[in-house]
Formats: structure tokens, C-alpha cells, sequence
């Protein structure tokens, strides 16, 4: 197992409890994972098994309760709010099932919204979003609005944001959630290609496991918020 | 995130919901245009009030008289009488204060209550001399008829009052006669060497002949040039300077002349008006000829205390004025907390790309204040044409009563930029809560918002 210093990601003891009425929910409960460098790691388990809860603790949207959060040698669980927005900006890139792109604004504005954050020169952005949009293929729809787009290709947009600050890490949430499985394939290999293209580290939180093993290097199994076993994709099956 | 880029996506934002932003910010329009509308009347009845006493000739002009030791009958005396005798207000004083910096003219006023016929009829009123210069000073602008032809032509000018007590079309005034009636001083002689063949002193005393002189009257003005000093009150005849000191006709002042130790061979004046470039220069010049050993009178603490009263009544009507105002920044809350629940998943969006809850915050500020400045700018116009309408409406009742125009408001750029500026201000206030709650927003119940 990788130590916090090798790993890009390392959670120790990790626990995320909230009060939900009467309810004490446990939502991520004594959790300790490492993700080396350029792993593509799939997050798997049920509803409620505290995958995304996991997801949003490592990409600093949501703070402990307990345990410590390393990624790339940072202490995110001890950041300033201030600290998590630049995290999030410079380390971290984030899919979503619901793709999650500003419908008024074209395909280049909504790439270039985390470079307008970042505070990247106005002469630097049309290259980055260009050359993210090629790594999506989808150039010839710079100038379209997101629901004149298909889910995939929406996702594929929302995959080209995500890189436009190239950060280390990629956080999907479930990224093959609303699309068929033929378009869901093509996403999942599209991150595999990204993965070994860039060298980057993929957490994934997915439902579908036979997805899974087909194009993460490792699963890891959660259930009521604790890490049940981690495992080694099979690979041979279609790579 | 770079100002450029906020106010970029600040107006895009409010470009979404362009009706519910567009009435919003025209509520802060018709609360700002409230607030120069009432303030544009303040200042244009404070410049109709400046405009018609300065015409008036009082706060541009200093009434010189030579310094008493004594201060009236009954009266006590304000400090011990000096052995040294008052500087006489002669020639020589009436040169050296003509020098003095930022003085137009200096003249010996010419003012008495006398008696005027017309077509027989006797008429009882103050007659005033008026300097050449005083043509120029705006206090004859929009008169019926004519400034005098020349510096000592036998003509007169009647103030409208006056004219209306002489005709009841006092139009038809103009080009006929009137004769007026004074007292002429004429001096006595030296007394007669006596016994012994010495020459007695002068007797400085005077007899009073009566005396016609007939005016043709030339205008007829509505304003008050010759408004008076003192117990005089307002001249309602004018007549140029020059004439009116060549009729030596008798004033109040000449007994005091008889009492006091006149120099034989000198002019004497009982008093010289000294007419400065404009009011700002009057204080100065009141403290150098007190300072050359006259007294010296001016209106000007009278204006200071104008002055002040229209400071209270601007605040008052700016008071009143803000209340729309106030209205419409309540409007401003609603829109942005409306756009806050409506625009919650984007907020989620923002925060998950790397926004700072800063730049969260600055988003919703900068909408505030765009909605600001624009509600200013049509709120100014709106305000300006407000202002107008109101003139336009008021002249036009004018107008029915046979009065003058008149210009009831006025829109000057420090309202222009201050409205504007309070707009903005009043605006980012509004903002402060909403722009607080959007940058709170915790990102993943945002995300998870449908």
C-alpha cells in the first residue's frame, strides 16, 4: 500500500457523520484508502454506501468529521476555505452524472469558466479550450449551446472543462449514470485514453461494475460507509 | 476571478431573467428619479431665490459711510469716542476705494422719498439713481421698454408696482411724462466778514427750494434693483444716477452733514455704494475699508443664513426622495435571493470548478451594483424629465395668470453624479445579504439541488 507521501490520494481513519432530524447517519465511517499516481480507481457499492460522500470529501467540497485527507502531499481536511477553492481549481477536475453545464452559455464559455476562476490571461484561453475540446473531439461544436448537444456528448464537454486547468486528479461522479451503454463505454474509454494519455489520477464512483472492470485499474467496494475490499480489475476481459 | 470576467458573467446572469431584473432595476429608477426630481426643485428654487437677489444689487455691493462715534439716538454708544475725528467720506476715500481690487464702481447713492404727479394725480414713492453699469447687471434683463438712452438723460423707470398704481395697463406707461416733485438743497452763502474784517467760518447750512423735473418714462421692470437698506425700502422710480445727484435734491442724511465738521472745499458723502465683481468678493473687500477707517455694511451674513436654509430644505426634500428609493432596494433583496434559489445548482457548479466563496460573493455584488448604476443613469433621466414636466406645467399655469416663466428645477451635474453615486451605494447594500447567503451555500447540497 502506498504511503501519503507516494500516493495522490491518502485517506486515514476518515469519517463523515452528520445529523439528518433524529438520525445520526454515518455517511463515511473510519475510512482509510490510497490511490497511487495515475491509478484509476472505480467506487463501487449501493445506494447510500457513501461513494459520492467519499468523492466529495477528496474533491474538498465537503469537510470530515474526522481523519485526514492527503492529496499530493496537501492536508486538505486542515485547508482554508480560501485553500479548498484553489485546490479544487488546480489539482482537482470534477464530472457529474447530470453533466452539470450552464445551459445559456456556448460549449467555449462553459470550458472556459474554470479558467475565468483560475484567472488564466485572456490571450492563454481560447488555446487551452481548443486543445481541450480536441481531446473530446468536439471542435466543431464550439459555438453550441449544451442542450443542442446529445448526454454523451454533453458529458464529453463536461469532461473537456474538467481538464482545461489540467489538474492531477479527475473525480467522476457516476459519469456513465445518465447515458446509454454504448455512449457510457465510449465515455469510460475515453477516461481510460485521458488516464494513460496524461498521466492523471481517476477516482470514479459507478453503479455498474461490469464497467468497471473493463477500464479501472482497481475497485473499491463500500458499504454503510466503510471500505468493504479493494480489488484488482480484471483486465484481460476487453482491453 | 479578474473584475472584467465578474462583470462579464454578472451581466449575462442578469440578462437570464431580463423582465424580473429589468423592472427591478426600474424600481430603483423611479426611486432615484424621485430623489433628483425632488432635489432638482430644491436647487432650482434656491437658484431662483439667489438669482433674484443678486439682481436686486444687495449682496454684491457694500454701503460705505464714514466711521461714528456715536451710533443714534437712544442708542448706547459701542465703544469710548475717540479724540481723533472720523475720517471724512470725501473725494479722495471715494478714489482710494475705487482702487481697491475686485471693486467695479463705487458711487454716491442717491435715494429719497418725494412726491410724483401723473396726469395730475400725486403719487408718494423712493426714487433711486441707478449707475450706468447697473444695465449689465441682469436686474433689467426681460424689462418692458428701455435702459436709459444715456447717463443723464431725463428719464425714469418704474418698477411694476409703482406702475400698476399709476395705470392699470402699465404697457401704456411707456414713452409718457411724469413730473417729479423734490426738495432742492441749495447751500447759503458765507457769512459776511464781521466787524472786526474777519472772515466767519462757512455755515455748511442749506435752504430747500421746491423743484419740477419732468421724466419721460422709458421701462417698466418687474424685478427690484434699487431694493433698499434700512428703513428705505425699495425704490419704485429709477432714474439714472447722474441726473438724479444733479437735482441735489434733499436726502435724510443732510441734517447729519449740517451737525457734523465738513471740509469747505470737499465733496462729502453721507454714504458711497461700492459694487464688488460678485458676493465671494464682498467680505474681503468689507474688511479692507473698515481696515481705510469707514464703516461698512453688506447682506452678505443675510445670504449665509439663505444659504442655510436651503441646505435644510434640500436635505428634507433628499429625505423624502430616498424613500422610493428605499422601496426600491427592498426590490433588489428579493430579485437576488429569487436568483439565489433559482440559480442554486450553478452556485454548486462554480464552487466545485475552484470559485472561492468570495467570488461567489463578488458575483452577487457586482449584479447588485450593475442594477444600480443602470436604475441611476434612467433614474436620473427620468428625474431630469420629471423636473421639466413639472416647470413646463407650473409656466403654463403661470402663464394663465399672466405672470413670468419661471425655471423650477434644475438638474446640476453634482446631482447628476451624486444620484448616481447613491444609486450604486444603496444598491451594493442591498446586495450585502444576498451575496453573503449565495457565497455561504454549502456546494454539495447545491450540486444536489434540482
Amino acid at each position: 500500500m502506498p504511503t501519503a507521501d507516494s500516493a495522490a490520494i491518502h485517506l486515514e481513519h476518515v469519517s463523515r457523520h452528520y445529523t439528518m432530524g433524529a438520525e445520526h447517519v454515518r455517511a463515511v465511517d473510519d475510512l482509510s484508502l490510497s490511490v497511487p499516481s495515475g491509478e484509476f480507481l472505480a467506487l463501487l457499492g449501493s445506494s447510500g454506501s457513501g461513494k459520492s460522500t467519499l468523492l466529495n470529501l477528496i474533491a474538498g467540497l465537503d469537510r470530515p468529521t474526522s481523519g485526514t485527507i492527503v492529496a499530493y502531499g496537501q492536508n486538505i481536511a486542515a485547508l482554508s476555505s480560501l485553500e479548498l477553492a484553489r485546490y479544487r481549481r488546480n489539482t482537482i477536475g470534477m464530472i457529474f452524472q447530470s453533466f452539470n453545464l450552464l445551459p445559456r452559455m456556448t460549449l467555449e464559455e462553459n470550458i472556459e469558466l474554470p479558467l475565468r476562476l483560475a484567472e488564466v490571461d485572456h490571450a492563454e484561453r481560447t488555446p487551452r479550450v481548443r486543445e481541450a475540446l480536441e481531446r473530446v473531439r468536439l471542435t466543431h461544436r464550439l459555438g453550441h449551446r449544451p442542450t443542442e448537444l446529445s448526454g454523451g456528448e454533453q458529458q464529453r464537454v463536461a469532461i473537456a472543462r474538467a481538464l482545461v486547468n489540467r489538474p492531477k486528479i479527475l473525480l467522476a461522479d457516476e459519469p456513465t449514470g445518465n447515458l446509454d451503454s454504448s455512449t457510457g463505454e465510449a465515455i469510460l474509454s475515453l477516461l481510460r485514453d485521458l488516464q494513460s494519455g496524461l498521466g492523471m489520477t481517476i477516482v470514479m464512483v459507478t453503479h455498474e461494475r461490469p464497467l468497471a472492470e473493463r477500464f479501472a485499474d482497481r475497485l473499491a467496494i463500500m458499504g454503510d460507509g466503510k471500505l468493504l475490499l479493494t480489488t484488482a480489475a480484471e483486465k484481460g476481459l476487453t482491453r | 476571478m479578474k473584475a472584467r470576467d465578474l462583470t462579464d458573467l454578472a451581466v449575462r446572469n442578469l440578462r437570464e431573467a431580463l423582465l424580473r431584473n429589468a423592472l427591478t432595476t426600474l424600481g430603483v429608477a423611479v426611486g432615484v428619479a424621485s430623489l433628483v426630481a425632488m432635489l432638482s426643485l430644491g436647487v432650482g428654487l434656491q437658484q431662483l431665490a439667489a438669482k433674484r437677489l443678486s439682481q436686486s444689487g444687495l449682496f454684491d455691493t457694500i454701503l460705505v459711510t464714514p466711521k461714528n462715534n456715536f451710533r443714534g439716538m437712544g442708542r448706547p454708544q459701542r465703544e469710548p469716542a475717540s479724540d481723533k475725528a472720523p475720517r471724512p467720506l470725501d473725494e479722495d476715500a471715494r478714489k482710494e476705494i475705487e482702487k481697491l481690487p475686485n471693486v467695479i464702481e463705487v458711487y454716491s447713492q442717491v435715494r429719497f422719498f418725494t412726491e410724483v404727479r401723473f396726469h395730475g394725480k400725486p403719487f408718494a414713492t423712493v426714487v433711486a439713481g441707478m449707475p450706468e453699469s447697473s444695465r449689465n447687471s441682469g436686474s433689467f434683463d426681460g424689462m418692458t421698454g428701455n435702459f436709459f438712452s444715456s447717463a443723464a438723460a431725463n428719464e425714469a423707470i418704474l418698477q411694476i408696482e409703482f406702475a400698476k398704481d399709476l395705470s392699470d395697463k402699465p404697457e401704456s406707461l411707456i414713452e409718457q411724462e411724469l413730473v417729479l416733485r423734490y426738495a432742492e438743497r441749495q447751500a447759503l452763502a458765507p457769512s459776511t466778514t464781521d466787524a472786526s474784517g474777519n472772515s466767519s467760518e462757512p455755515s455748511g447750512g442749506f435752504s430747500v427750494v421746491p423743484k419740477e423735473l419732468h421724466l419721460k418714462i422709458v421701462g417698466i421692470v418687474e424685478t427690484e434693483p434699487a431694493a433698499g437698506y434700512g428703513g428705505m425700502g425699495s425704490a419704485r422710480l429709477l432714474m439714472p444716477l447722474q441726473t438724479a445727484s444733479a437735482l441735489r435734491a434733499a436726502q435724510v442724511n443732510d441734517l447729519r452733514d449740517i451737525v457734523r465738521d465738513s471740509t469747505p472745499n470737499k465733496t462729502t458723502y453721507p454714504s458711497l455704494s461700492v459694487r464688488a465683481k460678485s458676493p465671494a468678493q464682498v467680505d474681503g473687500l468689507e474688511t479692507s475699508i473698515k481696515n481705510m477707517g469707514f464703516g461698512a455694511f453688506s447682506l452678505l451674513d443675510a445670504s449665509k443664513s439663505l444659504r442655510t436654509f436651503f441646505s435644510v430644505f434640500d436635505l428634507l426634500l433628499g429625505i423624502f426622495g430616498s424613500l422610493a428609493l428605499t422601496v426600491a432596494t427592498l426590490g433588489i433583496v428579493n430579485t437576488l435571493v429569487m436568483a439565489i434559489l433559482e440559480r442554486r445548482r450553478e452556485i454548486g457548479v462554480l464552487k466545485a470548478l475552484g470559485a472561492a466563496d468570495s467570488d461567489v460573493q463578488q458575483l452577487f455584488f457586482v449584479e447588485a451594483g450593475v442594477m444600480g448604476l443602470f436604475g441611476g443613469v434612467f433614474g436620473v433621466l427620468f428625474g431630469w424629465l420629471l423636473g421639466r414636466a413639472i416647470t413646463l406645467g407650473t409656466n403654463v399655469y403661470l402663464h394663465r395668470q399672466n405672470l413670468n416663466s419661471i425655471e423650477l428645477s434644475s438638474v446640476p451635474w453634482w446631482l447628476v453624479f451624486i444620484a448616481l453615486g447613491f444609486a450604486v451605494l444603496v444598491s451594493l447594500v442591498a446586495g450585502l445579504y444576498p451575496a453573503s447567503r449565495a457565497a455561504k451555500l454549502n456546494p454539495v447540497d447545491a450540486l444536489r439541488y434540482e
